[in-house]
């Protein structure tokens, strides 16, 4: 093949695979019902080496996926059949810290944690904490716009990448934004983020840190119902408090994390986490508040510790939850879709019904703060038509949330997943629009192909 | 000329109609709202106003274009809230849409964020007419392109604005503002980055060309007194304390950019010369490194200035009698940008302009017939 060709000339050596074998390990990304085998994977260990695998890329009209960690739930990083996979892993050194500044640079293969434990030292964090955060890596998470359990306060990852430099589709080096937190004319930083790199690759990219919190105190309130959990997070927004995370976790998500890494939680139907983070003062005076909104709720026990590694299993229990309903059916699919705060309670009752009638089990995990749910749909992919049952029911659920004024995701992006139901939040002209500026700056619409937006090679216009 | 619009239906009408055209608020940014080519239709976006949506227990906001930020503040006052990123030049009439094209934060984004991280959603008219959205009215959306971000500091020039979501947040309910005086800014750079990386949250960290360094603190009364005590101790200077009425006027002028505005300079304290230019006012994007250099070219030239969110950027007002010329090539010795709010006919953005290809080709899809100024 031309392409194959073409790298070839690149003097990657053993950092150019092509054989069926090497490339199994790239066929999919964290969504495994999704599989594709790319011609060739490169092994990337510089800008450079990025740009002139794009330039092949582009002069052969070859379509390309960069790829991370591969820890996309939305099958992100899903290889194009026949088409290159630049994996860039390797490009994983923090370049600088500037504590003056409070901003890092990275390159895009870095892990989300590793930022922090470098940053560290400085007495500065990273604030964007997906719960793949000590895998998935730092270029993934910008070109999904990433977000965690503490965007209540901190926003997502788009609200933390200042800058970057980024090889567009046709090879060309160019640079965004800057290391300043004010911008200066149109965010192009911010229209590149949460682009599904559909824009290309972001080879360096410059974060913004946030001083490591003074106290921390995290409030774990167990309760008799989903209903009474949600109402518990409106009365404590009500009340003019700003946590940096509100989680709420169903029974059957409890089950499962006392089934996986036995976080000691109490047995509940619903269990609230709220965090608080601050200065000791602010989050001693919030903790009194907090401790009265809670007492009042509802809640059948309420426990609160600052304690670090109390704090530590309390978010290994909820941050593991996806992995651990694992325990309860051997396959299951996760959602992420948004409902406004207010409908909380509304959407738990639809997912309750939709899963009672469609005889499927669902796990609630969810960023109660953000309104971001995470139904995990449980099914034996072995019998015949599960999957498929199950994937009507996501989309039943993704359906409610839109009817509700939300949104299909909240942080794990469209990716090949989702594509469908972009129509659902976005009208025909915002969906050319959106294909015409994809086209604008990769006429091949070769950067990741197929993810967000329907190419044209595939019929119909975005 | 000037074109008033009252619908969207109106402004895509305007837009189909129009060769050029920029759409306009209430001008209290007058340097992003002039045009330079005479046959440039402005569009007077102001009759796109009011709120249409708001529920403070979901700590958003939805309002059109128009809508003047007082009748935001007030709306989210009265239950408590804010707009975290806030806007300045509101008391002189600024409109959401106009502060959002102009891409403008305030000193209190130094606690939660700028405008960029507290939009959420955006519709407006794009260069061939079409009515499209971005984002949504959830605080948290990672389905399509961000428009909403892109459209910060679009300066009008990538689509007409008509409405815009936000995310809010609950306000301190009491304010202080501590302020020490050094010999020069760059003296007080030091106690600017130990109060940046320090634990608490301040609601703002300014600092004057003067050298006078204002710390605000928000919490409530219970909190502010410790709150007061350990950033007075990280200061380590005699500090002035400053409390309410006069502290919220304080930041209220510093909001106004009165000790920026033209009549403090040479030009305009010549009585015969009331009508002479007074200067222009620019907004530099920096971090704290870049504070001396900056602030010793500033003064060198005579330009009053203040530092902002901590000395991540610099509001100056340059002088009538220094060239914009001059200004930008200052800017660009620096490696920075600047970009104008008032002042003499010129360029809106000075010095290094970010952009480059990717700016050039998203701008290609969103305005294929140039109806818009250039960038």
């Amino acid at each position: 093949m031309e392409i194959i060709a073409a790298l070839g000339e690149l003097g990657l050596g053993e950092r150019l695979l092509t054989t069926p074998a090497a490339l199994a390990a790239f066929s999919c990304d964290g969504l495994t019902a999704f599989t594709a085998r790319p011609c060739a994977a490169v092994l990337a260990e510089s800008t450079a080496e990025v740009v002139a695998t794009v330039r092949a890329c582009h002069a052969t009209g070859t379509p390309f996926v960069a790829r991370g960690s591969g820890t996309s739930l939305s099958g992100g990083s899903l290889p194009v059949a026949g088409g290159v996979l630049i994996a860039l892993n390797r490009l994983n050194r923090v370049l600088s810290i500037d504590p003056e500044s409070r901003t890092a640079v990275l390159e895009p293969g870095v892990i989300n944690l590793d930022v922090s434990r470098a940053a560290a030292a400085h007495g500065l964090a990273y604030a964007p904490d997906p719960s793949s955060q000590s895998v998935c890596s730092i270029g993934g998470n910008l070109a999904f716009n990433s977000g965690g359990a503490h965007c209540l306060r901190h926003g997502m990852t788009a609200n933390h990448i200042l800058g970057m430099t980024v090889v567009l589709p046709d090879g060309e080096l160019t640079t965004l934004g800057g290391p300043s937190r004010e911008g200066l004319g149109p965010d192009w930083t911010g229209m590149f983020c949460g682009s599904e790199g559909l824009f290309g690759i972001a080879v360096e990219v410059t974060v913004s840190l946030i001083p490591i919190a003074e106290a921390t105190a995290t409030f774990l309130a167990a309760y008799d119902s989903l209903s009474a959990a949600g109402d518990a997070v409106s009365a404590i927004v009500a009340a003019g408090l700003l946590p940096v995370a509100m989680e709420i976790m169903d029974a059957l998500a409890i089950e499962a994390a006392e089934a996986s890494v036995k976080p000691r939680y109490p047995p509940a139907a619903a269990l609230l986490i709220v965090e608080l983070e601050g200065d000791r003062d602010t989050v001693a005076a919030d903790t009194t508040a907090l401790e009265a909104l809670i007492a009042v709720s509802g809640a059948v026990s309420v426990t609160h510790t600052a304690d670090p590694e109390e704090r530590a299993l309390i978010w290994k229990g909820r941050k593991s939850a996806f992995s651990a309903v694992g325990w309860l059916a051997p396959d299951y699919i996760v959602q992420d879709g948004v409902v406004p705060r207010t409908q909380l309670g509304r959407a738990l009752a639809e997912v309750e019904a939709l899963s009672a009638a469609a005889g499927i089990r669902v796990a609630n995990v969810f960023h109660a703060g953000d309104g971001n749910l995470h139904p995990l749909i449980l099914f034996d992919g072995a019998e015949a038509g599960a999957l498929e049952r199950a994937e009507q029911l996501a989309a039943d659920i993704l359906s409610m949330c839109v009817r509700l004024g939300g949104s299909i995701t909240g942080e794990h992006g469209v990716g090949v997943e989702k594509r469908a139901h972009l129509p659902l939040m976005f009208s025909p002209d915002d969906l050319t629009l959106m294909g015409e500026i994809r086209r604008s700056v990769d006429p091949g619409e070769l950067a990741n192909r197929g993810k967000m937006l329907v190419p044209m090679a595939e019929g119909t216009a975005a | 000329m000037i074109a008033t619009v009252d619908s969207v239906a109106a402004v895509q009408e305007a837009v189909l109609v129009s060769d050029r055209l920029l759409p306009v608020g209430a001008q209290t940014k007058p340097a992003l709202s002039a045009v330079t080519d005479p046959g440039t239709v402005r569009l007077d976006c102001a009759g796109l106003s009011g709120i249409s949506a708001y529920d403070p227990a979901e700590l958003t906001l939805t309002a059109a274009a128009g809508t003047p930020i007082v009748e935001l503040a007030d709306a989210l006052a009265a239950h408590g809230q804010y707009l975290p990123f806030d806007p300045p030049l509101a008391a002189a009439g600024a409109t959401l849409a106009g502060t959002v094209a102009a891409g403008l934060s305030g000193a209190g984004a130094q606690r939660y964020g700028g405008l960029r991280d507290f939009i959420i959603g955006v519709e407006f008219v794009d260069g061939r007419g079409r009515h499209v959205h971005g984002g949504g009215r959830v605080v948290k959306n990672a389905a399509g392109f961000d428009l909403p971000k892109l459209m910060v500091g679009s300066l009008g020039r990538l689509g007409v604005i008509v409405a815009v979501s936000l995310k809010v947040f609950p306000r301190a309910r009491a304010h202080r503002t501590l302020a020490a005086t050094f010999a020069s800014p760059a003296a007080a750079l030091d106690t600017i980055g130990v109060l940046n990386r320090g634990p608490l949250a301040l609601e703002a960290l300014d600092l004057t060309s003067e050298g006078r360094l204002l710390v605000r603190l928000g919490g409530d009364d219970g909190t502010l007194t410790a709150l007061t005590e350990r950033a007075e101790a990280t200061i380590g200077t005699a500090c002035e304390r400053i409390d309410g009425p006069e502290e919220a006027a304080m930041w209220a002028a510093s909001a106004a950019l009165t000790a920026l505005r033209g009549n403090g300079d040479r030009a305009s304290e010549n009585p015969s010369d009331s009508d002479a230019p007074s200067g222009d006012l620019i907004r530099i994007p920096l971090t704290p490194p870049q504070l001396p250099p900056l602030s010793t070219a500033l003064t060198a030239a005579g330009a009053r200035h203040r530092f902002s969110r901590g000395a991540s950027v610099a509001w100056a007002h340059w002088p009538a009698d220094r060239t914009l010329t001059e200004l930008s090539d200052r800017l660009a010795d620096l490696g920075l940008g600047g970009q104008r709010l008032w002042g003499r006919p010129g360029p809106p953005l000075l010095g290094t302009v970010p952009g480059g290809p990717f700016a050039d080709r998203v701008r290609a899809a969103l305005d294929p017939d140039h109806r818009f100024p250039e960038l």
